[in-house]
Parts: C-alpha cells; structure tokens; sequence
C-alpha cells in the first residue's frame, strides 16, 4: 500500500505543547515507511505530548504534521483513523471483554455505521493476532491478562487498524526484560512485514538502539533525529541524558555509574 | 430467550392485581371485550400498566448503560446521579406550579415530558462536569447523592407553595407506580422511550469505542464530542420521560445493566443494549407483579420493591469493584 521508505510523516517547523505553552520548538523531521523510530528523553520532557500531536489529540502549537502528503488538522477523524493507530499508555478499564472482541475494535475505522465485521474484517483481525502470537488468546477476558500480554493485545488492536503509522506511548513501561523485549521485537517485525511506520517512546534505552532504525532524542526545547549509531558516536544520548554521576557506555548501550 | 422471559412476565402482569383474572379469559377480553368487569380491568387497567411497565424498564435499563459507558463508572445510573431527582423537580415545577402549564396550548403530558427532560439533562450535565474535575467512581456517587438532595429540597419549597389537591397528585406521583399511565396517555411515554432506544441502538459503534476512554475513541475515528452529546440527549430523554410518568423509580436503571453483564459475560454494546433492554422490561414487570400481589392492606409501593432488590445489588458492587479496581 506504501512503498518502502516513502515519506509517511513530515513535519515542518512544528512546536508542540500544551495550552500555549511550547515545550519543544522547530520539530522538522521526515519519517519514512517500514521504520522502526525511538523516542527518547527524560520524563516530562515532552515525548507523550508529541506522540499525541501526531496522533491529533493535542492541536500544533505552531507549523504543521504532514501524514502522507494530507495536512493532519485537515483529516476528519475517520480518515486519519484510517492514517494512524494509537496505543496510549495504562490498561484500559473496558469492562468484561474477550481478547478477539477487542482487537476487532480496531476495525472501527473501517466497518460500517453498527460496526458489523465482514470478512476483510475478520481476515484483518485474525492476522493482526497472530502476528501478536495471540491466536490461543481469543476467548480469554482481557481482565486475566498479565501486562505483558495485554500489551500484545493493545498492540494487535492497533495494527488491525491496518494503518500507514502506528504510534506507541510507552508499550514496554511496567513489563519484565523479556516481554519488553519480545514487543520490541515484534514491533521490529511490524516495520519489516507490514511496511509500517512504528514510533514509540519508551525508557529501554538497550533494545531500542539495538533495533531501532532512527532515533528521536528529545531535549530541553528541541529534538534531534538520527541513526541510533550516530546518536552514540556524537555522545547525543549523554546530552540529552544530563545526570550528575552517570556515563554513557557505547558497547553496552547504557549508563553506567 | 429473554423476548419470552418479557413476554411470560407480560402476561403474568395481566392476571395478578387485587381482581385475579383467570388466563383463559384474557385473549378473550383483549380481542373480544363483552362489557364484563374482568375485561374491562383487563383493557383498563392490566395492559396499560403492564405496557408501561415494559416500556419504561427498557427505558430507564437502557438510560443506565448509557450512563455507565459515558462515565465509564459501573455505579451510574439515572437513580444514583441525581438525574431522577433534576426530572423530578421539573415535573414539580408542572405538577404544583399550575400556571405555568396553563398559559401554552401544549398538552401537559408534552410539558411533563420537556420538564423532566431539561431537568434530568440539567443534572446529567452538572454531574460531568464534576465528574471531569474528580474523575474517581465514589465521589461521583456523593455528588449525585447531594444534587439529589437539593432538588428534593426544592421541591419541598415548591410543595409548601402548591394547593393540596396538586401536592396529593404530587405525593402519589413520588412514590412511583407504573399503572398511573391510563391508555389515552401512553403515547407521550411511548413515542420518547422508543425513539430513545432506538436511538441507542445506533449508537453501538461509538458506545464500543468509548469502552477505552475518550481519547482511544479518537484515534479510531469516533467524534467523541459528539457521539457524548448524542448519548447525554438520549439518556436525558429516557430517563426523563419515564420519570415524568411513573416517578423517580429507584435503583432499576444501574441494575439492569449488571444483570446484563453477567448473563452474557461482555461489555459489547452489539449484544449488552438489546439484552439491557429486555431484561429491563422483564425486572419492571417482575416488580410491578410483586407490587401488586394482593396484600392485606392493599398494594406495595413500587419504589420498595426496587429497592429491595436494587440496593443489596449496588452493595455487590462495590465490594466486587474493590477487588477489579486498578490504579492506571
């Protein structure tokens, strides 16, 4: 549907922030399809509020978001519904509900004024599960899940969206080293498979310069884009991760004391 | 399954008053009235009470998911947040204040129906906004409870300035009843009940979404602004009018809902609004049945009935959310 390394976001001297004030100015970067990209910075630094900027949640301070060449603010909301799915952080509270029923939520964008699912639909839904190794998973109630499966599951809901951009706000918070890593994988293979342009922020600094193919750095009042090699070489990651006492240690990808 | 649940309780509705009236009279006072006492009570009295009893159980169940997805709150409903109470003091301003309904050439069950309606989407909207402040299921509960209060309080001012005759009608009213509604008044609860259930059935899609919060609903393409105004108008419109005809009924509106859950183990809206509704229908008239079992002094209040059975069902609830509850 995309071709690979087509242009998917470009934005142009974007300011993001909330109610007026600006927390990170001149955001110009361009993201490309079958991208796996890492935001990263310190908490509150602003990586949540850009996530949702691109989402559409929260309006441009100032410039612009374009999602494959269409302005964001000029999409209505089913149409950029059909551009970009969105995983927001915590366990959402849906009540009693099966694994599949979920997951099939994310064809929302696509089904019609009951949201009835048609084949494609289905088709789409089994896919995205077992893509997420969810497929023993369907009847299961979400509530007797363990975050890391969950996770997985929000993950499948947004990727049966079958959306260009998938935009993820800390998918790996809360979840062990080896479920962090088996998201990080299987959002690796999302880019490669899918063709997708995956963001997501997160605080596991190892796997995603292992795997990332660009990293988004985000600092006091700007952002810097690049390979997560870069990022290492040009001691970005000690910049942009300022703390009295630690050092960035390039063979293991992290701080050291 | 539960359509013959409705259906059974519908007929029982029928038989059981203070005249019993033997089944194998019925169709025949239905389709072929003779004059006869039992026919009469039948065609009077027994149908549109258990018509009303149908309707506004529908009505009121499904005004209750409504409000339960819309504050994604398992303890809303119309009873609990007060937006019985806000329908209950227009119904007051219409009921004790006789002027006010004389001066139009407006039927005055339209008035009671508008009345209800501006006063319970009055409430609704006053609890949302507290509830954006808040955000935390009991306090909500608390607000509702004391916006409850002020109406009642209201109304006692309005009782003190009424005529007795209107304060009487008022009382009766209070204590709630679904055989007040004769059959020449049935339209004005039917037509408003029915195009608001209708219009939580189309409804479903945007319901679903909102099962994940406001801004998940967002990303997948729900105008979540709009689709809360629709649901506010529906349940502002069902709450009301059946408010406005058989008085604030407790407790019936946050139930249902649960039952529902329970029964079908799913929070999606395809299956939970149909089931909401008729099992809505099914618990009003099982209570209207129950209330009307002869006694020695007459009939109970249907509000008793509800509560007895409502209240230790809330209870439940809130112990069971206390072991679901997460902080995220």
């Amino acid at each position: 549907m995309v071709a690979d390394g087509m242009s998917v976001i470009r934005t142009t001297d974007l300011t993001i922030g909330h109610a007026g004030t600006p927390l990170v100015k001149g955001i110009d970067v361009e993201l490309r399809a079958g991208e796996l990209v890492v935001l990263l910075g310190v908490n509150g630094i602003g990586k949540s509020t850009l996530l949702r900027t691109l989402a559409g949640l929260l309006p441009p301070l100032h410039g612009s978001i374009d999602i494959l060449g269409k302005r964001l603010n000029g999409l209505a909301a089913m149409e950029r519904a059909r551009a970009v799915s969105v995983v927001l952080p915590g366990r959402p509270d849906a009540g009693m509900m099966d694994v599949r029923t979920l997951v099939a939520l994310g064809r929302q964008p696509w089904t019609g004024h009951f949201g009835r699912l048609g084949p494609a639909d289905h088709a789409a839904v089994d896919q995205a599960m077992s893509m997420m190794e969810l497929t023993d998973f369907a009847v299961r109630d979400l509530r007797t899940l363990s975050d890391g499966e969950l996770q997985r599951v929000l993950i499948a809901r947004a990727l049966a969206q079958r959306t260009p951009v998938l935009l993820l706000d800390e998918p790996t918070a809360f979840l062990d080293v080896v479920n962090r890593l088996r998201i990080m994988q299987h959002l690796h293979r999302v880019t490669r498979e899918l063709n997708a342009l995956v963001v997501l922020s997160t605080h596991d600094l190892q796997s995603a310069l292992d795997l990332a193919d660009r990293v988004l750095l985000v600092t006091p009042g700007s952002l810097w884009s690049g390979t997560p090699q870069r990022a290492i070489q040009e001691g970005r990651l000690q910049d942009a991760f300022r703390v009295e006492g630690l050092r960035f240690d390039p063979a293991s990808s992290s701080f050291r004391p | 399954m539960l359509a013959l649940l409705c259906a059974l309780l519908f007929v029982v509705a029928l038989l059981v008053g203070t005249v019993p009236i033997a089944l194998v009279d019925v169709p025949a006072a239905l389709f072929d009235p003779d004059g006869s006492i039992s026919s009469r009570i039948v065609r009077e009295v027994r149908l549109p009470g258990a018509v009303t009893a149908l309707v506004a159980g529908m009505g009121l169940a499904v005004s209750g998911i409504l409000m339960q997805t819309l504050f994604r709150n398992p303890l809303a409903g119309p009873s609990v947040l007060g937006i019985s109470s806000g329908a209950s003091l227009g119904v007051a301003l219409v009921m004790l204040v006789q002027p006010l309904w004389s001066v139009l050439p407006i039927p005055r069950d339209l008035w009671l129906v508008l009345a209800a309606f501006i006063g319970g989407m009055g409430v609704l909207l006053l609890v949302l906004l507290a509830d954006r402040r808040m955000g935390n299921a009991v306090s909500l509960l608390i607000i509702g409870l004391m916006i409850g209060h002020l109406c009642s309080a209201l109304i006692s001012v309005l009782q003190a300035a009424g005529s007795a005759t209107a304060l009487k009608g008022y009382v009766l009213w209070g204590m709630g009843s679904f055989s007040g509604v004769g059959s020449d008044r049935l339209f004005w609860l039917l037509v408003p009940v029915c195009s608001g259930v209708l219009g939580a059935f189309l409804l479903v899609k945007p319901l679903n979404a909102l099962l994940l919060g406001p801004d998940q609903a967002a990303t997948l393409g729900v105008s979540v602004h709009r689709s809360r105004r629709m649901i506010m108008i529906i349940t502002g419109l069902l709450a009301g009018t059946v408010t406005a005809f058989c008085g604030p009924i407790a407790f019936l509106g946050l139930v249902t809902p649960h039952i529902a859950r329970a029964l079908f183990r799913t929070s999606d809206h395809h299956r939970l609004v149909p089931a909401t509704a008729l099992i809505g229908g099914a618990l009003a008239l099982f209570c209207e049945v129950l209330a009307r079992l002869p006694l020695a002094n007459g009939a109970l209040p249907l509000n008793a009935v509800t509560s007895l059975l409502g209240a230790p069902v809330v209870v439940w609830i809130l112990v069971g959310a206390q072991r679901w509850s997460r902080t995220a």
